[in-house]
């Protein structure tokens, strides 16, 4: 409990150390968005109208606690660009990018914990060399890259889906799971790699304790060996790793979105600096940071949870 | 054992490269200007592909808005008078005109049983307040600079309108294309005009939807919904028309149209002044020798054919071939291709040594960027260092077209109407669009006697005269007019160029299958 | 630690080697300008005269691979060099001083470090404009909290060890215990770190030049061509394949040699 205490506390000043980097980063950066807005010849009563409106008076810290209160509250701002909230600049966008992340997280751990298993299982010489120079080309693999390829491959040559164009979940689950599978595999390969990889590791560590001889000499055949007992203690660093992939994740659906032409967080974030429409900007490098740091906290907990052997170390 | 691995690594390298090179190259084949394989149909639907979300406001009274949003709200909003295809100007909401002798008077007669998309019939007072709106006879500033000269507008019955210009103005006509708004909406935030679509849903940087408008005044379109799908990367458009994401896209150059096969492609003009527009404002680029040297230094016919595939139209000014009255072909070839010239010229303004030249570009139009890279080489030759900055094209709008911070940049300026001025007007030294700070007395001043005569061929003489002079002070390097590619997918047909930015969507049609 | 290198160090190796070579050859000469244009040469595929074919404006793009990996090494170089110089200090003082600086210090790193990576250059870009410098300066300060956080814990470890104890006893200057008696001692768990930040570093700069926010055309560098070469992957695949594979093989020259000495070190 106090563990769980402690994480919580970190969780929070970190959130609040976020949230405060995220918002000072944008507003260093010289530019004043009433002139965006309006123009070079704009009256002072109209100025101060959008100022007003926007929440541009008031001191930093004042702005900030303004800010910080629409955040939480629902209601991150106006969009320069746009001139309407940034919520519904953001809306369709979300869930998108999730269900994406999600997806390709899914994706790294049915493939990442079967192959860690395999490449153990088969003592294979050359299966397991074959199988090792495959798993570091694979993680050598930029998303992007990996993403072209498979659109190229499996959506212009061999037509399997059609890149550039997004069904919403909501709309037809389906085939909104088939055109978002292509992307979720370009950003969950590579993943999935050095996954099993760490897996592999995690499983041969665990082979060399104690206990392993000690279940050899019952005269336990090796699969069965690490079956019942290695897998277990194994297969927990390898998850609370998934866990903590989810940064690399969302990181790779940023770029991944531009090459499949998803309209996604990943890509508005880009225009949207590109724009300059700081609010947008601010409010997706918050929400993604957030999910992230929460993810983290979570994973933690659970690690503590399952095995209370994991200590602050 | 590790050399093994070493084997296994190279030889899967080695399979990549040879898949990779195994695709050889069979001359595509590529439909231009492709006849219809089959009767149009009507119905359907469309997804076309735009580099650039539309601009925030869809009021299109906006001064600023951007060639991009207008030629699609063409499809949405119409003016008293709406240009065709050849660049006539045909009574579009209005069904009749006449003008004085003296040039200083229109007046119009409504036609009957127009619509706005609202359901609600045009009247005269909506016609009256969209033209004062527009030319902001209340706030005393004019929202719309083509209808700037409106001195008074005044409604006789409820037919006709009355239109009195503070001077004489032949070229009106082509100013009045001013779309006409229902009186009692906020054209910022409803897009309601009388058009052949009606706009129906927005998704920022995502999409815009259009539907037929079943009342539509004239020749109704075939299609029934047009979808634009923002796809900001040139790379991604391509891919997306391959793989039939989307169904069009517009503003192709030809480096792109060669990956389409397959695809029907109308080749056209883009009506627009493609040029390295420099800010005449700052060193070293206010010396007219080295702007000159600048235009020997650039070969123009090497752009075209480096970045276009040889597709493309010179120009030597700001006026583009269509308007065929106005073009003067003899400044096309007024700088040939010189570097040594250049350098001379160089050296004469003190810049033995070259200078630093930043070249802004929007970074979704690859024509530029393209160009921009030629140029860059070009540069190189005289000892100029050019650097390319790719911003968004609503950066570009910002700094560059607002707030004339740049040095210099790539782009295509197109006429809003089919008028001699809108190509010209933008480079009088008062002029709030000049974004190259150009400043010319002799320019000013051929340029007001243009617009202020009513004998038209010492109208057009006298804008020649204003073309002569931008070329003869290099107030730009005028490159081209880029040839403009249309591709469209399978299915569809009747795409028309206008001398004008516009895209039609009301002509295109799908053939039964 | 040099006696026994596993495989992957020595495959890393020589990939790595092979690299550098070709790089620094290519800074000094390749078989082309690698902008010089050609109108009656585009779009060739590979042959004798140009090995990995020609670009949309005729350029050579085995010329143009080898300076942009040029170009992306050097500003992984560069990345790594910030990253590493700043780290290293952050991480020595926080480290063997501890207190409620470095733990203000340690909450930002984490912090930073809990955005992903590509977050946060693009942050750092809509602050300091876009470009090769600014890439460099982005990339350089994302790297420092890795870094910082290594050394610091390391220092952390060596603080209570004899040998530190002996040398403040013998009245070693706290600068010079840390630089010079503490710095060398963690320098091998650095060497992995270093080649992974290399690692990070060239899939960063193409993710960035990818996205069109790092190196500007016409200059070369592997993200940039990928991002050209996504419009003739039909017509022209081994426009992007070369550039593709370039980055392939810098980021797995890295990676092995990384874990070659990370693996070396655990097991």
């Amino acid at each position: 409990m106090k563990y769980v205490l402690k994480k919580t506390g970190i969780l929070i000043v970190t959130l609040i150390l976020i949230s405060l980097l995220a918002f000072l980063a944008f507003q260093i950066i010289p530019g004043d968005p009433v002139t965006k807005i309006l123009g070079t010849d704009y009256t002072p009563e109209r100025a101060a109208q959008l100022r007003e409106q926007l929440g541009l008076n008031g001191n930093v810290f004042l702005r900030y606690f303004r800010w910080l209160k629409g955040l939480v509250t629902g209601d991150p701002g106006i969009s320069y660009s746009y001139f309407m909230p940034v919520k519904d600049v953001l809306k369709g966008k979300i869930s998108l990018t999730a269900t994406l992340s999600l997806l390709s997280w899914i994706i790294v751990t049915l493939i990442s914990i079967p192959l860690g298993i395999i490449m153990v299982r088969y003592q294979n010489e050359t299966f397991r060399r074959i199988s090792v120079a495959f798993n570091q080309i694979f993680m050598a693999i930029p998303p992007f890259f990996l993403g072209m390829l498979l659109a190229y491959l499996f959506g212009l040559v061999l037509k399997l889906f059609t890149p550039g164009v997004y069904v919403p979940l909501s709309q037809d689950f389906g085939k909104g799971l088939v055109y978002l599978l292509f992307p979720a595999l370009a950003i969950s390969l590579p993943k999935a790699a050095k996954v099993a990889k760490l897996l592999h590791a995690s499983i041969q560590d665990e082979m060399n304790k104690d206990y392993v001889r000690t279940a050899y000499s019952r005269g336990n055949s090796r699969w069965a060996v690490i079956r019942v007992h290695v897998l277990r203690n194994a297969l927990l660093p390898t998850i609370t790793y998934i866990a903590m992939t989810l940064a690399d994740i969302v990181a790779g659906s940023i770029v991944v979105e531009q090459v499949f032409a998803l309209p996604g967080l990943g890509r508005l974030l880009i225009t949207s600096i590109g724009n300059r429409d700081f609010p947008v900007a601010e409010c997706i490098v918050v929400i993604i940071a957030f999910v992230v740091v929460f993810m983290n906290y979570l994973a933690d907990i659970v690690t503590q949870y399952v095995d209370p052997r994991v200590r602050l170390g | 054992m590790k050399k093994r691995i070493l084997v296994v690594v190279l030889s899967l390298i080695m399979a990549f490269t040879l898949a990779a090179c195994g695709g050889g190259s069979a001359e595509p084949e590529i439909n231009i200007n492709p006849e219809p394989a089959g009767e149009p149909v009507e119905g359907g639907e469309i997804t076309v592909g735009v580099t650039a979300d539309l601009d925030s406001s869809l009021d299109p009274h906006v001064s600023s808005s951007s060639a991009g949003t207008r030629e699609i709200l063409f499809n949405v909003y119409e003016g008293l008078v709406k240009p065709d295809s050849e660049g006539n100007l045909n009574p579009a909401i209005a069904e009749s005109y006449s003008v004085n002798d003296t040039a200083d008077e229109y007046t119009f007669v409504l036609r009957d049983g127009v619509k706005f998309h609202n359901g609600n019939d045009v009247t005269i007072d909506d016609v009256v307040y969209s033209l004062s709106r527009a030319a902001g006879l209340e706030t005393g500033e004019p929202l719309v600079a083509d209808v700037a000269g409106i001195a008074s507008v005044e409604a006789i019955g409820d037919k006709e309108v009355v239109v009195k210009l503070k001077a004489p103005d032949t070229e009106f006509l082509a100013h009045i294309t001013t779309a006409i708004i229902p009186k009692d909406i906020d054209p910022e935030k409803e897009v309601v005009g009388t058009g052949p679509f009606k706009f129906t849903e927005r998704k920022v940087q995502e999409s815009i939807t259009l539907e037929k408008f079943g009342e539509y005044w004239g020749e109704k379109p075939y299609l029934d919904k047009v979808t634009l799908k923002v796809i900001d990367n040139a790379e991604t458009l391509v891919m997306s028309l391959k793989s039939g994401a989307i169904d069009m896209a517009t503003h192709l150059v030809f480096s792109q149209v060669k990956e389409l096969s397959g695809l029907n492609i109308y080749e056209g003009a883009s009506n627009a002044v493609q040029g390295l527009y420099l800010n005449n404002a700052v060193k070293p680029l206010d010396d007219p020798l080295v702007r000159q040297a600048l235009s020997y230094a650039i070969d123009k016919q090497a752009i075209v054919d480096l970045a276009f595939d040889g597709h493309g139209t010179l120009v030597g000014s700001s006026m583009f071939p269509a308007l065929k009255k106005y073009f003067v072909d003899e400044l096309t070839n007024y700088y040939t291709p010189d570097a040594a010239k250049a350098k001379e010229l160089l050296k004469e303004a003190g810049y033995e040594n070259g200078f630093d030249l930043e070249i802004t570009v929007p970074s979704n139009m690859q024509q530029h960027v393209d160009t921009a890279q030629v140029i860059v080489e070009q540069l190189q030759a005289v000892g100029i260092n050019a650097t390319i900055n790719q911003v968004e094209w609503n950066t570009w709008l910002e700094d560059v077209y607002r707030g004339r911070k740049y040095q210099s940049t790539i782009v295509s300026f197109d006429a809003h109407g089919v008028a001699a001025s809108d190509m010209l007007a933008r480079f009088q030294s008062d002029n709030g669009k000049n974004i190259s700070n150009f400043a010319s007395e002799a320019y000013d001043k051929a340029y007001k006697a243009a617009v202020s005569t009513t004998d038209d061929a010492a109208q057009t003489e006298a804008f020649k005269e204003c073309e002569k002079i931008l070329t003869e002070e290099a107030a730009n390097v005028y490159i081209q007019d880029v040839a403009s590619f249309v591709a469209m997918g399978g299915d569809f047909y009747g795409y028309e160029f206008y001398p004008l930015y516009v895209a039609d969507f009301s002509k295109i049609f799908k053939i039964a299958e | 630690m040099i006696k026994g290198m596993n495989s992957h160090f020595k495959i890393g190796a020589v990939i790595t080697c092979i690299m550098l070579v070709i790089i620094i050859v290519g800074m000094f000469w390749t078989p082309y300008d690698p902008n010089q244009m050609s109108g009656s040469e585009k779009m060739q595929g590979p042959s004798l005269q140009h090995l990995f074919g020609t670009d949309n404006f005729g350029r050579d793009i085995f010329s143009r691979v080898v300076q942009g990996a040029g170009a992306t090494f050097m500003i992984a170089f560069a990345t790594v060099a910030i990253g590493l110089t700043v780290g290293i200090l952050i991480g020595l003082f926080t480290g063997y001083f501890g207190g409620w600086l470095d733990e203000i210090l340690m909450r930002i790193n984490d912090s930073i470090l809990a955005f992903p990576s590509i977050l946060l250059a693009l942050v750092l870009i809509a602050i300091f404009g876009g470009g090769k410098y600014n890439i460099i300066l982005a990339l350089g300060i994302l790297f420092i909290p890795s870094f910082a956080r290594l050394v610091r814990s390391e220092v952390a470890r060596q603080k209570n060890m004899d040998y530190v104890r002996n040398a403040k006893l013998m009245g070693v200057g706290t600068m010079r215990l840390l630089f010079v008696h503490i710095l060398p001692n963690i320098v091998p768990v650095l060497l992995s770190a270093i080649a992974i930040g290399f690692n990070n570093a060239v899939l960063a700069e193409a993710s960035m030049s990818f996205l069109g926010v790092g190196v500007q055309p016409p200059d070369p560098s592997l993200g940039r061509m990928l991002n050209e070469a996504q419009t003739y992957l039909m017509s022209a695949p081994w426009y992007a394949m070369s550039a593709g594979i370039a980055i392939i093989l810098l980021v797995l020259g890295f990676g092995l040699i990384g874990e070659g000495l990370g693996g070396e070190r655990n097991g």
